[in-house]
């Protein structure tokens, strides 16, 4: 008789900048100031619009809408590492990544407005339509991954998922087949504390989201999710990693959702406001600014043009989308089939003939 | 030419699709090695390799929801499910994403998917093993609901479901997969979908159906032949289905009878009969009679005969719609 540790598995933490901006140097990923900067724009830009759509939604100019505040890091840093052919399944929360990721600001805002030509990708991305009933699109993004594969292509997918997400049975089957597999997928958990008003520990017993992936066989990691140096470089990692072949990796991106759930939410139904106040100290934004400002990258006047730029950035997509045409109503037949069958034809016919009087 | 069963058939299509295109490809539970329960997978694996034809870990929503991603990623997935019952674990990828893609992403993205399953009862199968969902699937816009009823059909009818642009559920008869042998031909041939079959011609009633019904209801007319002429349809699509051939018959016979084995309310007649009614009622000498299954939980072995229509009911059906 024997009883013996078969296995030991450990989670890593990593966080390349801190709170007050300061960064390690070994850990640092390569990055120009330029890139610098374009990450910079991109938070501004993503902060702009989505205060801009949560008063857009105050106003009844759109729907309902699921804001992206305190997770721009998170969003920004896992998709600009990406190249545009890689596949991209976003959920909800998204905003942030798909426009890091060309998606017109107009486009997502039709979105939201009720509109499906807003989920359209535009043909130079790969990026996939807004997933709805949470978790689903995580088989989509290892089938993506899995045919890429199979075809012989470079290209990897990488799917967005909240902590919530990791409960669906969507998920868990997507992460077996993905270990099973070795496809190149990359799970980004933006790991917010919240699905609407369940606490992250009354989500799964286990102790961080991360080591859930060692059940299937492959490597999870916690970044700090506010840190985007820390994002990047844990994505950035596990893309070159998928591109050689070696497989799917987990980034639990620990961060916190500093809006409510969604327009339709009042969060302070189920979280401190001084829990949030903690949060607000740890802004990802703000973070980006203080390194960039102590680099001598960002000053007084660049911060000024960054953010009058994206305010005219997203005014302009307001506008566009506003000023955009009506969808055609007939369209809801013409995108159900290549060709629409005979039944569906008569209907059509009729409908059009039903809208002449 | 060799004769084959509808299994053999199935086979036969699989083989030679991924023979002519490299991006089709099976997945699903003991397709590889094991061939499938039923074999309708056999040998595949040693001409075209596992990465092909690929055993997956045990999930139906895993091997849907992945087929979807694959399909909108350039390959022509046929994932099978191993029983009827087992489909609804994977209802949701179904429903929401394999038959909404094309439509919310404005045409961008597109799912060209076969979801294979073994359908209906009368095999002494355990339960959920046996449910006949066509209506079910037929309900969700965006698919195309297909069920073959012979060798021949069954290998045109895959390669044109393989070939469709869109998602498609292939439903098969398990009770004949084997009952039926007849020349398959070798070339290269498709069934369209959407076009209905008469199976037999007839001038007295029409008799629509499909899937193995379609095998008992010609035996059943068979027993009456002397004294009624009846026209059997056989569907073979259910979305979208042929209205055509079906008005074309019932205006000739002026009377219809629907045979299918799924439960009575909501099922697939129900919506053919309201097709017929908006077509060609004058033409009606008689109200159309459904011989369906009852609203009732499929039964166990022992008694599932009782459940699913047989020849004398689908006699009395006939006879009752000719009294009228």
């Amino acid at each position: 008789m024997v009883k013996k540790i078969i296995r030991e598995f450990s989670v890593s933490y990593q966080q390349v900048m801190d709170e007050h901006g300061n960064v390690d140097s070994a850990l640092m990923p390569k990055l120009s100031k330029q890139q610098i900067k374009q990450m910079y724009k991109t938070m501004v830009l993503v902060r702009a619009f989505d205060n801009k759509a949560f008063s857009l939604q105050r106003q009844g100019r759109i729907g309902t809408y699921l804001q992206v505040k305190g997770q721009e890091a998170a969003q920004v840093g896992s998709a600009l590492a990406l190249e545009d052919k890689d596949w991209v399944f976003p959920m909800y929360r998204s905003s942030g990544a798909l426009i890091a990721r060309k998606q017109p600001i107009p486009a997502v805002l039709l979105y939201w407005g009720g509109d499906e030509r807003g989920l359209k990708s535009p043909l130079e991305v790969n990026n996939f339509p807004i997933a709805i009933p949470v978790g689903t699109q995580s088989l989509h993004a290892v089938g993506a991954a899995w045919a890429s594969k199979i075809k012989g292509e470079k290209t990897v997918s990488l799917v967005y998922l909240g902590d919530g997400a990791t409960s669906k049975e969507d998920c868990l089957s997507s992460m077996n087949f993905a270990g099973v597999f070795q496809t190149p997928t990359i799970f980004l958990v933006e790991n917010n504390q919240y699905a609407i008003s369940v606490p992250r520990n009354a989500q799964t017993r286990a102790e961080t989201i991360a080591q859930r992936s060692l059940a299937f066989g492959f490597e999870g990691i916690q970044v700090d999710g506010n840190d985007i140096f820390g994002v990047y470089k844990a994505t950035k990692d596990a893309i070159e990693k998928a591109r050689k072949g070696l497989g799917p990796t987990l980034i639990e991106c620990f961060t916190y959702r500093l809006a409510d759930h969604s327009t339709s939410d009042d969060a302070k139904r189920y979280r401190a406001e001084q829990e949030v106040a903690e949060w607000l100290k740890k802004d990802p934004l703000e973070r980006l600014e203080k390194y960039m400002r102590a680099q001598g990258i960002l000053d007084d006047a660049y911060k000024e043009k960054a953010l009058a730029g994206a305010k005219e950035k997203v005014e302009k997509g307001v506008e566009e989308y506003e000023n955009t045409p009506p969808p055609d109503p007939a369209d809801m037949f013409r995108y159900m089939f290549k060709e629409m069958p005979p039944s569906l034809k008569e209907q059509y016919e009729s409908f059009l003939e039903s809208r002449k009087k | 030419m060799e004769k084959i069963n509808i299994v053999q058939s199935v086979n036969l299509a699989l083989r030679q699709e991924m023979r002519k295109d490299k991006n089709v490809i099976i997945l699903g539970e003991d397709v590889g090695v094991n061939g499938g329960v039923f074999r309708a997978t056999d040998g595949l694996i040693k001409e075209f390799g596992a990465n092909r034809v690929i055993d997956t870990p045990l999930s139906e929503l895993g091997i849907i929801g992945a087929a979807v991603g694959m399909a909108v990623n350039g390959l022509k997935p046929v994932a099978e499910i191993q029983f009827s019952g087992f489909l609804y674990a994977g209802f949701d990828q179904i429903f929401s994403h394999a038959a909404r893609i094309r439509s919310r992403s404005r045409g961008r993205f597109t799912c060209p998917l076969v979801i294979r399953s073994p359908a209906g009862g009368g095999i002494k199968a355990l339960e959920l093993h046996c449910e006949h969902g066509e209506a079910i699937f037929a309900h969700i816009p965006g698919l195309k609901v297909v069920i073959p009823s012979t060798p021949y059909d069954t290998k045109g009818l895959l390669a044109s479901a393989i070939r469709d642009p869109d998602p498609v559920i292939f439903l098969e008869p398990t009770r004949i997969y084997r009952a039926i042998k007849e020349e398959v031909p070798e070339e290269d041939y498709t069934v369209p979908l959407g076009k209905a079959r008469i199976a037999q011609e007839g001038t007295d009633v029409t008799l629509i159906t499909w899937g193995a019904l379609v095998k008992y209801s010609l035996d059943a007319v068979k027993t009456i032949q002397d004294t009624i002429s009846v026209e059997v349809i056989d569907l073979r699509t259910i979305y979208p289905f042929d209205v055509t051939a079906i008005l074309e018959s019932v205006k000739k016979t002026g009377r219809a009878v629907i045979v299918h084995e799924a439960p009575k309310t909501g099922g697939f007649a129900a919506e053919i009969i309201a097709t017929i009614n908006e077509k060609a009622l004058e033409h009606l000498e008689a109200p159309v009679v459904r011989v369906t299954g009852y609203d009732t939980c499929l039964p166990f072995a022992r008694t599932e005969k009782e459940f699913i229509p047989d020849e004398q009911r689908i006699v009395a059906g006939i006879k009752k719609v000719l009294s009228y």
